[in-house]
């Protein structure tokens, strides 16, 4: 394990921290400055992570779910920058820090596994060079000891070690996202960040890596916050769940009680949008419409063009996070602070 | 061709199928000089689209799903095996007038509405061109009107001014309402939607199916939708193929299979999609296996090294899609033997 917080640089640990929490995202802004104005993707967000949490951030194409991890991450590249708010990892801001001062957190206490394994691979090194390059990264430098964490990590997700020394085109797209889950769990962080690591997946080797991360997870500890457009898919792997619309959170809250009575009229649209494969077979609206230019946000609601139960203050009314019972909401309905259906 | 369609109800299958293939194979050869493999991405498939159809074809990536969108296309020529439309094998089609009369009437709408819609044309070229193409006989007066109707039967209004707009007005679902609108202009009688939603955003993809339906319903077109959402499939279509490394597995009205699959790998298929509205199920039986390719197969089940009911026949005889009752074929030998099959 890694010896952050001995580390030489001084800690800006905040009033606000509270130490159960591994990350605490506050009022982080992340926006793209571009020659025709600047675009705010994520406008706001406040969110923590426990210890060994399994956190999902639901939300369409654009809606600022990726930049948000980015953020977190601190891999934002112009013209993508983050304009205000802090992310405390283990007590430490983040933000400001220079490259150099991240090497010592990055890939040993918080990894990242991007969206397409096939590009995030280099295709001309071998799994094995692959992953003594992100060990000598970060000090390890023997030998031995690259060569048998390399195949402890790939049997820990189930890829016989003797793929060590193939080469990406050799595996196939379900081994490739899998021999990168084990890149991340090198240093056995504390935190792991997926990007729609199925997304590329059919369904038969989405649910096994699914169920895969789950038990990692539940062996080795980390938390987990995990981006993905399909709700279905977290259901049952996420103790949290976020729903982000047009760069904002629109609920935040247990996955369980979501799943049961959806406060936000955006999430109740996102669940009536998936036909099942049981039940009766009932006629399905979707959304109609689509999200905001967030180049040219509306005024009031984001959501407000696009909900069912719009009232005329919607479309005014900038709208903040309700508390209801704890979980949180960005709707006018939750006003008091109380759940209305 | 007459623009009053006189067809049965949906979901009704006539005694005519508007396409059949039959022994349908493509193979292609990969590598070179002394390693010269065949990758077999569809083998002996032999399949029927009726009038007024939506037919679903489901199976993971890789499974030939594609490939048979292509060959039904003309994309790509059979290896063997031959493709009958009304009761004609297209691969006698020869002069240009036939050729573009099939293309009109088996048109495709793809899978990224975002590459396949050239960005610098407006809406109206894409739509204009299929009229200047397949249907010369009308005035520019006509193509305007035929225009409007078509962008309007696929929801984009007001179609005067959608006609108008580029590409990059539109938003991913409207841009695929187009694809499905240049389909329409050629009046098809069969389009090859080729996982025409997986690129797009849950809360828009609703309304693509139930447009689809509503094509079938109100213009009388057939639909093969290729995916690998089961539940979609479930949503829109009448009929379920599903696929396995280049071959059909089980074939039957959507809701007969789902509710009652006989091949392990539908099961399989079914059990792996996942369901928000069930009961926490982690820690299931989960297949831990891949996928096979395709090259130079040996004959047997190619399901059977992943399959946890499989007997030794499975590993030496290729198993035919039979019936197991009227309407439902599967291909497993287990199946049928009789054996009640419940693999996962």
């Amino acid at each position: 394990m890694s010896s952050l917080l001995s580390d030489d640089q001084p800690q800006s640990t905040s009033a606000g921290w509270h130490p159960g929490a591994i990350l605490e995202v506050e009022d982080l802004s992340v926006d793209y400055v571009m020659d025709r104005g600047t675009v705010r993707a994520v406008q706001d967000v406040t969110f923590e992570v426990s210890p060994g949490e399994f956190v999902g951030i639901v939300g369409e194409s654009g809606c600022g779910k990726s930049t948000l991890l980015f953020g977190i991450a601190q891999l934002l590249s112009p013209p993508a920058g983050i304009a205000s708010g802090s992310v405390l990892f283990k007590g430490r801001n983040l933000v400001g820090l220079t490259d150099k001062q991240l090497i010592a957190v990055r890939w040993r206490d918080m990894s990242v596994v991007m969206q397409s394994a096939m590009n995030a691979l280099n295709p001309v090194m071998s799994i094995a060079a692959q992953f003594a390059d992100a060990m000598r990264a970060h000090g390890v430098t023997s030998k031995q000891q690259i060569a048998d964490r390399s195949a402890e990590v790939l049997r820990m997700v189930g890829i016989d070690p003797v793929h060590l020394k193939s080469y990406p085109h050799q595996l196939s797209g379900g081994m490739r996202q899998r021999s990168m889950i084990a890149m991340a769990m090198l240093f056995t962080p504390d935190l792991v960040i997926m990007d729609e690591p199925t997304s590329a997946l059919d369904v038969v080797a989405q649910r096994s890596l699914m169920v895969q991360v789950k038990e990692l997870q539940e062996k080795l500890g980390f938390a987990v916050i995990f981006v993905t457009h399909d709700m279905s898919l977290v259901r049952h792997f996420t103790d949290r769940l976020m729903i982000m619309y047009a760069g904002q959170v629109a609920e935040f809250g247990v996955t369980r009680r979501m799943f049961e009575t959806p406060l936000h009229p955006y999430t109740i649209g996102l669940m009536e949008a998936f036909p099942s494969i049981k039940g009766p077979r009932v006629p399905l609206t979707g959304i109609p419409g689509s999200p905001p230019d967030l180049a040219n946000p509306p005024e009031g609601c984001q959501y407000a063009p696009r909900c069912p139960q719009v009232m005329d203050r919607c479309r005014t009314t900038t709208v903040p996070i309700y508390q209801v019972n704890g979980e949180q909401v960005r709707c006018l309905l939750h006003e008091n602070g109380e759940a209305v259906q | 061709m007459t623009d009053q369609q006189t067809a049965p109800q949906p979901g009704l299958v006539t005694s005519a199928p508007l396409l059949r293939t039959e022994r349908l194979t493509r193979h292609f050869r990969i590598g070179g000089g002394f390693r010269r493999q065949m990758l077999h991405a569809v083998d002996d498939v032999t399949f029927e689209i009726g009038q007024r159809e939506i037919v679903a074809l489901a199976g993971e990536s890789g499974s030939g799903k594609s490939t048979i969108a292509r060959l039904l296309a003309r994309i790509y020529k059979p290896t063997s095996g031959e493709i009958y439309f009304q009761g004609t094998p297209i691969s006698r089609l020869r002069s240009r007038r036939d050729v573009l009369s099939y293309r009109s009437d088996v048109p495709m709408v793809f899978q990224d509405p975002f590459a396949s819609i050239n960005p610098v044309f407006r809406v109206s070229h894409g739509v204009m061109r299929s009229f200047k193409l397949h249907r010369p006989e009308l005035s520019a007066g006509e193509r305007q009107a035929e225009a409007e109707r078509v962008l309007a039967a696929v929801g984009l209004t007001p179609p005067a001014d959608v006609l108008q707009r580029f590409p990059h007005e539109l938003s991913g679902g409207q841009r695929q309402r187009v694809g499905f609108a240049q389909a329409l202009a050629m009046r098809p009688k069969l389009i090859l939607a080729d996982e025409p939603v997986s690129m797009l955003d849950v809360s828009i993809r609703i309304g693509l199916l139930n447009l689809m339906t509503q094509l079938r319903d109100e213009q009388g077109v057939s639909i093969l939708y290729i995916t690998h959402d089961i539940a979609s499939a479930r949503y829109v279509a009448d009929r379920l193929i599903v696929m396995y490394a280049g071959r059909l597995v089980e074939q039957g009205p959507v809701e007969e299979v789902l509710a009652n699959p006989r091949h392990p790998y539908t099961q399989l298929l079914l059990s792996a999609v996942p369901d928000p509205r069930a009961d926490l199920t982690v820690g299931a039986l989960t297949d831990q296996g891949e996928p096979p390719k395709v090259i130079n197969p040996t004959p047997g089940c190619r399901f059977s090294p992943r399959c946890p009911v499989a007997i030794t026949d499975c590993v030496t005889i290729t198993p035919e899609l039979l019936p197991l009752s009227p309407g439902h074929d599967a291909a497993c030998l287990v199946a049928q033997s009789g054996a009640e099959v419940k693999a996962f």
